[in-house]
């Protein structure tokens, strides 16, 4: 039982190689709980959601610009030639965004004295995941991660969900900011004036929020269910950066990227879900309907299963499962409580490393262990993680990336980590030696086999990318 | 060879390697077989790629993309093909492409992690199974014709199963060097997981070496990539791509276009790249299920039930044919009142079209690839 590989590996982001040296690891963990910042100094001066609308709104503005003049008069061969770099100046900024919140993001996971709460940040910003594939969402990426999950992942699950589905990006990505009451005062109207195309209901977010969010995936809603929630969830919607015709009734005080609550656009009447009848007025009837859903046995259960999973393998054991729902259920949802069964719990500390780490895991525990930086300056952090395949708020679904080992144990995948490590070893040199590294960084579960193919290493840059590549630190 | 040297070993993904023997009486003369499944993850919208534009409530349900496949060829009375399927519409003037309609797996609620699982395990439920059809069918394929290769970082359930399958993802990285790949060979030796992974990488990237500068993210790159692990006398015969975007809830009209230019472009990339071996290959492609016959209010559609499946290649069964037990889109033909209505099973037709592809018996290629049907 390797207890303190467990502790900073399974539950932590890795060693790094300054960390004093751990007695007790689950006190260790538990004191992480208290001492986790939400608000942490490198994510703090990052653009704010008015600045990440505008940028987008100007971006959209100049294309539309472009097309304008491109429609009235025929443009020259240079003029054509300039399109592209102009489209690219603006997207630019939208991008700049992104590429900052990624090397923030990044920089706090490597910095942070409380590696077990920052993990947890990564396993519910993946739960309840945006992908930055829509234009719209791009910029928004990393605020979500760090206005909607950072600061609630200490509280009540009910809360963490809310703050989630509220947030611009899951608006956006999940087509709610769109999605209209069919029999809303303002469908009617434009109805009424003869449009055959009136706006309408999308129930993507609502059926999302059932099957990944909360209750989990065929545990008994209907699609009357999915649709009665898309409806109740109608007037939520986003200031400022929708071209829909909903944007003239926007709250003049609505800022670009608010999130609001348009009430002519709400589905009037009584809606019923899972058999309950919800008749609220207004946004009201959203929130009821998610804060039931926050706290229904099956959410407690598919909940307790994803977390359990993530802290030990891909089948979890029935007996953790049975308790974090337990727990679940008897807190209310209180997350810290949960974590605190999992510290306690036997089964994290029982299995053998198995686990194949995911490519941000395994990278940040790289930077975690080395005292030099292992990229430079300029490197960029996106390009990164999108060539070892886990791009940074993409996973291209809202079901995130899949916590299981054959998600990531690719040959493919394998040879990109042992190739990024070559080049960051090359960088590094003999400056880290990985012969002292390795006792540190695999701590009870280095074994004589690894230690010694790091020792007969042709070089030490040699040595520290086998380290990075030895079958220990490539799990968790 | 890609994989014969270790076929003996269990797959990285610990299925057994029960009943895996090759069976060699069926196994076809001379030119080896290819077959590529090409995925389309996201549930790609059928009643766009080939519209029945000659129902007469097609128009009335499609409102404002009534007339997303203007311009596109007509295949027959009732069917319209959708515009960016330039190289599927001459392909099929050769009689080397075949749609079928209003096809389906036994999946039957919108779930797409659930409809991909089903689409790729071939099971009756969903996370009913652990291996999948293609994997499946390997172990029918004589030792020539069973290499098989998916682009991705790691292998799609599809090919999951009791014959080793390599996976290739593109990298922009420096090569390790060859003393480092060596060691870490010997390093990984007695890892179960490591070691069978380790040997694919290290394979793989020798005969893919020379298109290392590739990402493979456009359809033509993409075609011409996966052409390129097909054709070398030990390349790949059985192939996975995968490609995603096909959820088209807003927006469908300009991003469905887009999807399937790239789609026509990558099987364009595709028969050009296997230049004489396009008449031995099959390509399949078929997505977990299809969409609303209703537009939303967004310009988009929600997730469906039947769509269509594309066959292409250079010896069809059926090429320039579509095949349909057409249902009708009228409100009460449909399906729970609102998709697609599926008349036959996607299953049946896949295992239809490989076995002729193949020359076996069809009862037990469909035993094989869907035991639980």
């Amino acid at each position: 039982m390797a207890v303190h590989y467990l502790a900073a590996n399974r539950f932590g982001l890795g060693r790094r190689w300054d960390d004093p040296a751990i007695s007790d690891a689950k006190g260790w963990l538990t004191r992480q709980l208290g001492e986790y910042d939400p608000a942490p100094t490198l994510i703090a001066g990052l653009a704010s959601r008015d600045a990440i609308a505008t940028a987008y709104v100007d971006y959209r503005e100049e294309r539309q610009a472009m097309r304008r003049e491109a429609a009235d008069m025929p443009m020259s061969d240079a003029e054509k030639g300039m399109d592209p770099e102009l489209r690219r100046l603006s997207r630019s900024e939208i991008r700049r965004h992104y590429v900052d919140a990624s090397a923030a993001r990044l920089a706090t996971a490597v910095a942070s004295p409380t590696p077990f709460p920052e993990r947890l940040v990564h396993f519910w910003a993946n739960h309840f995941a945006v992908s930055a594939d829509k234009q719209t969402v791009i910029g928004f990426a990393g605020n979500y991660e760090f206005e909607a999950i950072r600061p609630h992942i200490m509280g009540k699950f009910s809360d963490l969900l809310i703050a989630a589905v509220r947030h611009p990006a899951m608006l956006l990505y999940l087509d709610q900011a769109q999605s209209f009451g069919p029999d809303s005062a303002f469908a009617t109207r434009v109805r009424n004036r003869g449009n055959r195309q009136a706006p309408g209901l999308n129930e993507n977010l609502a059926r999302e929020i059932l099957e990944l969010h909360t209750l989990g995936v065929r545990t008994g809603y209907t699609q009357a269910d999915v649709t009665s929630f898309a409806k109740a969830l109608t007037g939520l919607t986003v200031a400022g950066l929708g071209r829909g015709p909903g944007q003239r009734l926007m709250p003049e005080d609505a800022r670009p990227g608010d999130t609001v609550f348009i009430e002519p656009l709400h589905e009037p009447g009584t809606q019923t879900i899972l058999g309950k009848r919800y008749d609220q007025r207004g946004a009201k009837q959203g929130e009821a309907v998610l804060r039931d859903l926050a706290v229904h046995p099956a959410t407690a259960r598919h909940v307790a299963t994803k977390l359990a999973r993530h802290f030990t393998g891909d089948t979890p054991p029935p007996a953790l499962v049975g308790r974090l729902a337990g727990d679940f259920q008897t807190s209310g949802g209180d997350l810290p409580s949960l974590y605190r069964t999992l510290i306690a719990s036997p089964e994290p500390w029982e299995a053998a490393p198995t686990m194949f780490k995911s490519p941000w895991d395994w990278t940040v525990s790289m930077m975690r262990a080395l005292k030099l930086p292992a990229f430079g300056e300029r490197q960029n952090i996106p390009a990164l993680f999108t060539q070892l395949g886990q791009p940074i708020w993409r996973p291209g679904s809202p079901k995130g990336y899949d916590d299981v080992v054959a998600t990531w144990a690719g040959s493919a995948g394998l040879m990109q980590r042992v190739e990024l490590a070559s080049r960051v070893a090359a960088r590094i040199g003999d400056r880290a030696d990985a012969r002292q590294l390795a006792p540190l960084v695999l701590a009870d579960a280095l074994t004589p086999e690894t230690s010694q193919a790091i020792a007969r290493a042709d070089s030490p840059g040699q040595g520290l990318a086998m380290l990075f590549a030895t079958p220990a630190f490539l799990r968790r | 060879m890609i994989l014969s040297r270790r076929s003996i070993i269990l797959s990285s993904l610990g299925v057994a390697a029960a009943g895996a023997m090759p069976n060699f009486a069926y196994a076809a003369a001379g030119t080896p077989k290819r077959l590529v499944f090409v995925i389309q993850r996201g549930a790609a919208d059928g009643l766009a790629v080939l519209a029945p534009t000659g129902d007469p409530a097609f128009a009335a349900a499609r409102r404002s993309l009534a007339d997303e496949t203007a311009g596109g060829a007509k295949l027959d009375g009732m069917f319209t093909l959708h515009p960016a399927l330039a190289t599927g519409a001459s392909l099929y003037g050769a009689k080397q492409a075949h749609f079928a309609h209003a096809v389906a797996t036994a999946y039957r609620d919108r779930s797409h992690f659930d409809g991909q699982n089903m689409l790729e395990g071939g099971g009756s439920r969903p996370y009913g199974r652990d291996d999948g059809w293609v994997g499946r069918l390997l172990t029918l394929l004589p030792a020539t014709e069973r290499d098989a290769l998916a682009i991705a970082p790691a292998v799609p359930l599809a090919l999951r199963g009791a014959v080793p399958v390599s996976t290739y993802a593109p990298s922009r990285l420096p090569q390790a060097d060859a003393d480092l790949i060596a060691r870490l060979t010997s390093l990984y030796q007695n890892d179960p997981l490591l070691h069978p992974l380790w040997d694919s990488a290290v394979k793989t990237q020798e005969l893919a070496s020379d298109i290392g500068g590739n990402n493979g993210r456009n359809g033509a790159e993409l075609g011409k990539l996966a052409a390129s692990l097909m054709v070398p006398a030990d390349g790949a015969r059985v192939m996975m791509v995968e490609t995603g975007g096909w959820d088209t809830h807003s927006g469908q009209r300009g991003r469905l276009a887009a999807q399937l230019r790239g789609l026509d472009q990558l099987i364009g990339a595709l028969q050009t790249g296997l230049g004489p071996a396009w008449k031995d290959t099959l390509v399949i492609v078929a997505t977990e299920f299809g969409r609303t016959v209703e537009v939303n209010g967004t310009g988009g559609t929600d997730h469906g039930t039947a769509s269509t499946a594309i066959f292409l290649g250079g010896g069809l069964e059926a090429g320039g044919k579509v095949s349909a037990d057409w249902p009708g889109l009228s409100p009460a033909a449909r399906f729970e009142g609102r998709d697609l209505k599926p008349t036959r099973s996607l299953e049946s037709v896949i295992a239809g079209a490989v076995a002729h592809h193949y020359a076996l018996d069809p009862k037990r290629v469909m035993a094989t690839l869907y035991p639980d049907a």
